[in-house]
């Protein structure tokens, strides 16, 4: 009887399409993911612009000493942490946490009925990270790299974490039957990984027995796969859906894709200490990082072999649309990076290499020119889904991209060249400490210029994404591309 | 695929590099002791209590770390000795009582591993590289007037301004130049100042280790002074 009531109606009507069923199923899960997501990613782009200034300020820093003066919180053992845990908590974990949601819902095909857990989560989270932020500044900072912040707040950002993470979790476990496409393999890594790397990393470095070399190896275990198997990882699966979604094309090769993530997942972990390489830890073990960062050309290659082929044929798209855009510079910023993990991972070329700016430069590609890039790309996709409307303006977008690629590959460049500059310098016993300081501050130049293209890069992006929070963008129903209104009518 | 099979390989990929690159390394290095001597000499290394442990905090709060290593490498891994950075690479037992330890990853300036030894050679001068704590205080609070361009940070919020009452303070700067302050007053250095010269100057990881065959060999008789 039921049978016959529930299928009146239906044939009643005129029947209903898959893609149609589809188009409103993702409707409503955008729709269920726009509170939290929308204060993910304000908040992440507040914190993106705080970085800014602190990076900014810590160049002007290094050219010139007495910049803004003595001032106990402006000084530049306190204000880089700052910008470097404003940038990695504030603005890298956050966008990526928020990438990340709306591609588990998308794909898991869940939509967000909890949104409270999420946004209590960020709260926590946000406390969290100004609370760190401000006591580095006051110079309560740990001085161990990426894990400054006090004890206390470390615990409030791990409670934010986990509401966030409990999330994605209970939306793996809701998911739909069937196939598991390759960006959920790298987000189920990705936040099951932090959770474990972050609370392994804190009870290490922070407990009262740590000390020493011990704490020293758990601290470079932790900052490299802070940004390998935590950021990477999401940004990763977010250029394998970006790319084959924009293109309309299935990823090149299943297979490859399978080899890229089990490689990368077996080897990353192991890479952390080629930070150290020369230190006084244990000979096998900077050994173990070393050959696992020779092995990271497996999972390198094949991931970025299968990006390109799977654009192939439609490279046009980097000309026409903003997320092909910011996506696919990420992705082969991701290759050139990764393999400058490689070369500078070798003993003979870490002999000059490390302890410098050349380590710097490498993690500026990774996390900005890759990893931020990327998530750029995804927010200029996803954000007209949940707020219902346009970009305003394409000059925005594509502004936003020039400050970023070439205020990003100008840091990259410079940093590099210094940190070349002072590799030799300190290898020459016969140059002084203060010459081979003096030879790399040329780049300095170059890398306050770079700051200031991503100043502006980044204060237009801010300002456009203000215009879309508050509804002002264009109400048609095409995306916002590049090269002209009248490809738009075209179409 | 299969979700529990990506699950697993998930949590097995982690595992196993969460155990090799901290559990292992806890297992080896976790029960490291201080060095005793068979001559019955001090055990090396020291745990350094008050002043010096109160100037690491300072070290720590300042952000020196994000300047300089305190870590010097073997002679075929680079030039750290040939700089006069050392006389020996330094190794985990060197490190035993650092919490937090500030082996730091890059070197905007020197690497501070032996600011304390006064024997180790500067290349350039010939001369010990060691200063004496007048000389560590100058250079904190007018970095150029003690080292020509130097790029470090001037660190005058550690020292006070003050008037002279009666006579010139024992501690105060001899300043000079651009840095001199009007006559009638002296800078003097605060509590933060004078401890963290007193933790620099307490770095001396020059001390014979067996970690370290080659500095044993060369130094059979192990000098302690």
């Amino acid at each position: 009887m039921s049978d016959t009531l529930t299928q009146a109606p239906l044939s009643a009507s005129p029947p209903v399409s898959d893609s149609e069923i589809h188009k409103v199923e993702r409707a409503l899960i955008d729709q269920s993911a726009q509170a939290p997501l929308l204060f993910l990613y304000s908040s992440a782009i507040l914190w993106l612009l705080a970085a800014t200034v602190f990076g900014l300020v810590a160049a002007l820093k290094i050219e010139n000493p007495g910049f803004l003066g003595s001032v106990p919180f402006f000084t530049y053992g306190r204000v880089w942490p700052a910008f470097t845990n404003a940038f990695a908590y504030g603005w890298a974990s956050q966008v990526g946490m928020g990438t990340g949601i709306w591609l588990v819902a998308r794909l898991a095909h869940v939509s967000i009925k909890r949104p409270t857990l999420l946004i209590f989560g960020t709260v926590f989270w946000n406390i969290g990270v100004t609370i760190g932020v401000i006591s580095i500044l006051y110079g309560a900072g740990r001085g161990i790299e990426l894990l400054e912040f006090p004890g206390f707040v470390q615990f409030i950002l791990f409670v934010g974490f986990l509401l966030i993470a409990a999330w994605v979790a209970v939306m793996l476990r809701l998911r739909r039957p069937g196939h598991t496409y390759i960006t959920l393999w790298y987000l189920a890594g990705a936040f099951f990984w932090f959770a474990w790397l972050y609370s392994a990393g804190n009870l290490m470095v922070g407990s009262k027995h740590s000390h020493g070399v011990l704490q020293a190896i758990a601290a470079s275990w932790y900052a490299g796969n802070f940004v390998s198997l935590w950021l990477t990882s999401i940004g990763l699966g977010a250029v394998y859906y970006f790319i084959p979604k924009v293109s309309g094309k299935p990823v090149h090769s299943y297979h490859l894709a399978s080899l890229g993530f089990w490689s990368f997942a077996l080897f990353s972990g192991w890479t952390g200490m080629t930070r150290l390489i020369g230190g006084p830890l244990p000979a096998w073990l900077i050994t173990s990082s070393i050959v696992a960062s020779i092995l990271m050309i497996i999972p390198v290659v094949t991931v970025t072999l299968n990006f390109v082929l799977t654009l192939r044929g439609d490279y046009h798209l980097i000309y026409f649309s903003p997320t092909i855009r910011f996506v696919f510079f990420g992705a082969i910023a991701y290759a050139v990076g990764s393999g400058i993990s490689v070369i500078g991972s070798l003993r003979s070329v870490a002999g000059i290499t490390e302890f410098t700016n050349f380590g710097v430069a490498n993690t500026q590609l990774m996390l900005y020119s890759f990893f931020s890039m990327v998530m750029f790309g995804s927010i200029y996709y996803i954000i007209p889904r949940l707020v219902g409307c346009e970009w305003l303006s394409s000059r925005m977008i594509g502004a936003h991209f020039l400050g970023a690629a070439y205020g990003g590959g100008i840091i990259v460049i410079t940093t590099l060249v210094s940190g070349l500059l002072q590799g030799s310098g300190w290898n020459n016993p016969g140059m002084s400490s203060s010459v081979v300081v003096q030879s790399m501050m040329p780049m300095t130049i170059g890398r306050i210029i770079g700051w200031i293209f991503l100043a502006f890069g980044h204060f237009i992006f801010a300002l456009h994404f203000l215009t879309m929070l508050l509804r002002l963008g264009r109400p048609s129903g095409r995306p916002t591309l590049f090269a002209g209104h009248h490809e738009e009518v075209s179409h | 695929m299969r979700f529990p099979f990506l699950f697993a390989g998930i949590f097995a990929t982690f595992s196993l590099a969460w155990f090799g690159q901290t559990v292992i390394p806890s297992i080896q290095l976790g029960n490291l002791q201080p060095q005793t001597e068979e001559d019955g000499s001090d055990p090396y290394p020291v745990n350094n209590s008050g002043v010096a442990a109160r100037g690491r905090k300072v070290y720590v709060s300042e952000g020196c770390v994000y300047c300089h290593t305190q870590q010097v490498r073997a002679e075929q891994a680079g030039s750290d000795i040939a700089r006069g950075w050392g006389k020996r690479r330094t190794v985990a037992t060197d490190y035993i009582y650092d919490n937090p330890v500030v082996l730091g990853t890059i070197r905007i300036g020197p690497d501070l591993a032996n600011m304390g030894d006064t024997e180790v050679v500067d290349p350039i001068t010939q001369k010990p590289r060691w200063r004496d704590a007048a000389w560590q205080l100058k250079h904190l609070y007018a970095p150029t007037s003690t080292v020509d361009d130097s790029a470090m940070p001037s660190y005058k919020y550690l020292f006070e301004k003050r008037k002279i009452v009666s006579e010139r303070s024992d501690d105060a700067l001899k300043l000079d130049g651009a840095d001199a302050v009007e006559s009638g007053y002296e800078v003097v250095p605060t509590t933060e100042a004078k401890d963290l010269v007193a933790y620099l100057l307490s770095l001396n990881r020059s001390h014979p280790v067996k970690e370290v065959k080659e500095a044993n060999q060369a130094k059979p008789e192990a000098p302690a002074k």
